[in-house]
């Protein structure tokens, strides 16, 4: 096994990590303190490249699309909480699939009736286009690197969050009991509306940082959010650590997967069997992962609640 | 009163089913044909998936997977020579069944949101197995060489038969249906949903009796498939695509959940609002969309609870 192409592949991975558990760490904690199933968050994503891309277009700035289109990806989340999910949460799960696979088709029409039904593309700014050398020959897209650091500055950001802050407090309370802080004279809807909106925010910032490196078009979140949901159903659902650790794995396993499978069975089965079964079975290796991880640990590897 | 009522409207909906044939040829109209034969076929798959969502109460957001299998069988048993239908689906109808076993048997261990996101994930995963097979057209699909053959018996290439034959095995899988939630089996899948933890200290073993209730409803999803690719003729991952399981999903829900014939009436509604609007809009998902959130915010019970009133059966 070449070790270089280990070195790029394993980035790629981790980056693809990243990119889930900015999803994941959202939709985890959604459904751990509301205990609601958010089919939308995907479209989430979708507009937050979307909406940098336009930003990107009026500011002619990068940086600045990205500062304003994670507060306005907030917003619509904000607003998606407050006009239907806010009525789901004492709703079963079956209803909030529902209502939330209604809005991903109302979203995924509204970005083609707004933007059109053409793919569109974000460019990079040019400090952060070229690329790094990691070793003699190596060389790593920069921009790669950054989704890299920025995601595990995010990650800490939202570990003293919620582990060191008095709304993370809130959170973690209301996770475990939300009948008793709400007893307690805190006032869960408004902590329930901010935590959907840090949500979108998160989804948002996945789909800006998406933006540069896959085309933005409708539909372009729900491939994201399947990956999502096998990341939060491997590390178990509600948590944010086991989101972290499922979104390595899954990131990692994808990527090394489609790199090294095919070649792999190339040197087991005649080369016309490999070619056709290669790509198949790597595209299948995160689902059966997640099916062995279940076999063993049904609630995920951090069952976040008893 | 209710029950006649009731009756007499179903009645009258089979009535008018088995004269579309006639009335699409005097007024030379063969799209309704088309229109009300496809309706059909999903209607199928949405009584099949209501077996295991209504009466079971197992959320599979995957049941597209099933019909993809259907199609893929025959659509490869064709590829190679294999044209008979009394081979092709025979073999589609088993594999379906396999590979809702293997599913089932991982994805029942888990319940509620786990159940929903995992039977998504394998309907994914086979819908990617789709999409990689290159031989069969991959992501494009492929035009189905020919029809299902049975040797004179059956002509699928007219229309008028292959419609009926459709009618027909919607109609009486519905009785299988109906015969089957009202047996002790259903009653068993049904206390199972009520209070699981009841039925097991009875002594039933709930989980085997949930697992052939996703076969079953697998093994009659992929017959849907079979009919579909037989209809359509072409072969493609588009089937399995997750928002095909999320629209199996609304058919049942909008007909309502738990009544038999539910599902069809859903089928129907949803299909039909579908091609009224997209006549007047192509942005018609913008429509509908926000249809499907009233509807299940204010919309509980269903087309069938407009019928008679649910008593779970």
């Amino acid at each position: 096994m070449d070790p270089t192409l280990l070195l790029v592949q394993g980035l790629n991975g981790l980056q693809l990590g990243i990119m889930l558990f900015l999803m994941a760490a959202g939709l985890t904690l959604i459904f751990g303190i509301m205990n609601v199933v958010n089919l939308a968050h995907g479209s989430l994503y979708m507009i937050g490249a979307y909406l940098a891309s336009s930003f990107q277009e009026w500011t002619g700035s990068f940086l600045l699309a990205v500062l304003l289109a994670l507060p306005a990806t907030a917003l619509v989340g904000v607003v998606v909480e407050l006009v239907t999910i806010r009525r789901l949460y004492a709703r079963d799960h079956l209803d909030q699939v529902l209502a939330t696979f209604g809005l991903i088709l109302f979203f995924n029409e509204l970005v083609r009736v707004v933007w059109g039904k053409a793919a569109r593309y974000m460019a990079l700014p040019a400090a952060l286009a070229g690329h790094v050398e990691l070793a003699p020959g190596v060389r790593y897209p920069l921009f790669r690197l950054t989704i890299v650091s920025v995601g595990i500055l995010v990650a800490v950001a939202l570990y003293v969050l919620i582990t060191r802050t008095r709304a993370g407090m809130l959170i973690r309370a209301g996770a475990s009991n939300r009948t008793m802080v709400g007893a307690l004279g805190i006032d869960i809807a408004r902590l329930f509306t901010l935590l959907f909106g840090l949500g979108a925010a998160m989804a948002g910032l996945a789909g800006v940082m998406a933006g540069p490196i896959l085309s933005i078009e409708s539909g372009m979140g729900e491939p994201i959010l399947i990956l999502t949901f096998v990341v939060i159903v491997i590390g178990g659902i509600g948590s944010i650590r086991g989101a972290l650790v499922a979104a390595l794995l899954v990131g990692l396993v994808d990527t090394i997967g489609r790199a090294f499978l095919p070649p792999l069975l190339g040197t087991m089965l005649p080369p016309q069997a490999a070619s056709q079964a290669g790509p198949a079975l790597a595209s299948m290796l995160i689902y059966i992962f997640m099916a062995g991880v279940l076999a063993f640990r049904p609630e995920g590897l951090f069952p976040a609640r008893g | 009163m209710e029950a006649r009522f009731r009756a007499l409207a179903l009645l009258g909906a089979v009535a008018f089913l088995a004269a579309v044939p006639l009335g699409a040829r005097l007024l030379d109209t063969p799209f309704y044909l088309t229109l009300f034969g496809r309706i059909m076929i999903w209607a199928l798959a949405a009584l099949s998936l209501n077996l295991i969502l209504g009466f079971g109460g197992m959320v599979s957001f995957g049941h597209a997977a099933y019909l993809g299998v259907g199609v893929y069988t025959v659509g490869i048993l064709s590829y190679h020579g294999v044209h008979s239908g009394f081979v092709q689906w025979p073999a589609a109808i088993l594999t379906s069944a396999l590979v809702a076993l293997v599913i089932g048997a991982i994805s029942l261990r888990t319940s509620g949101v786990y159940f929903i996101m995992i039977t998504l994930a394998f309907a994914q995963m086979l819908y990617f197995l789709g999409v990689s097979l290159k031989t069969y057209g991959g992501d494009d699909g492929m035009t189905l060489p020919v029809q299902s053959q049975f040797g004179g018996l059956l002509d699928l290439g007219d229309a008028t038969t292959f419609y009926y034959l459709v009618l027909g095995l919607l109609l009486a899988l519905h009785y299988v249906i109906h015969r089957l939630v009202h047996s002790r089996f259903g009653l068993v899948i049904r206390g199972a949903r009520s209070n699981e933890r009841r039925m097991r200290a009875v002594g039933f073993p709930t989980f085997r009796y949930r697992l052939v209730a996703f076969v079953v409803a697998g093994s009659i999803c992929g017959l849907a498939g079979v009919l579909l690719v037989n209809f359509v003729k072409y072969v493609s991952p588009a089937f399995m695509h997750w928002t095909r399981s999320g629209e199996i999903l609304v058919m049942v829900i909008l007909g309502g959940m738990g009544s038999v014939v539910g599902p069809a009436l859903g089928a129907f509604a949803f299909l039909l609002l579908e091609e009224v609007l997209s006549s007047y809009t192509e942005h018609w998902a913008l429509i509908l969309g926000p249809v499907i959130v009233l509807l299940v915010l204010w919309g509980k019970r269903g087309l069938a609870g407009l019928l008679a009133p649910r008593d779970g059966t």
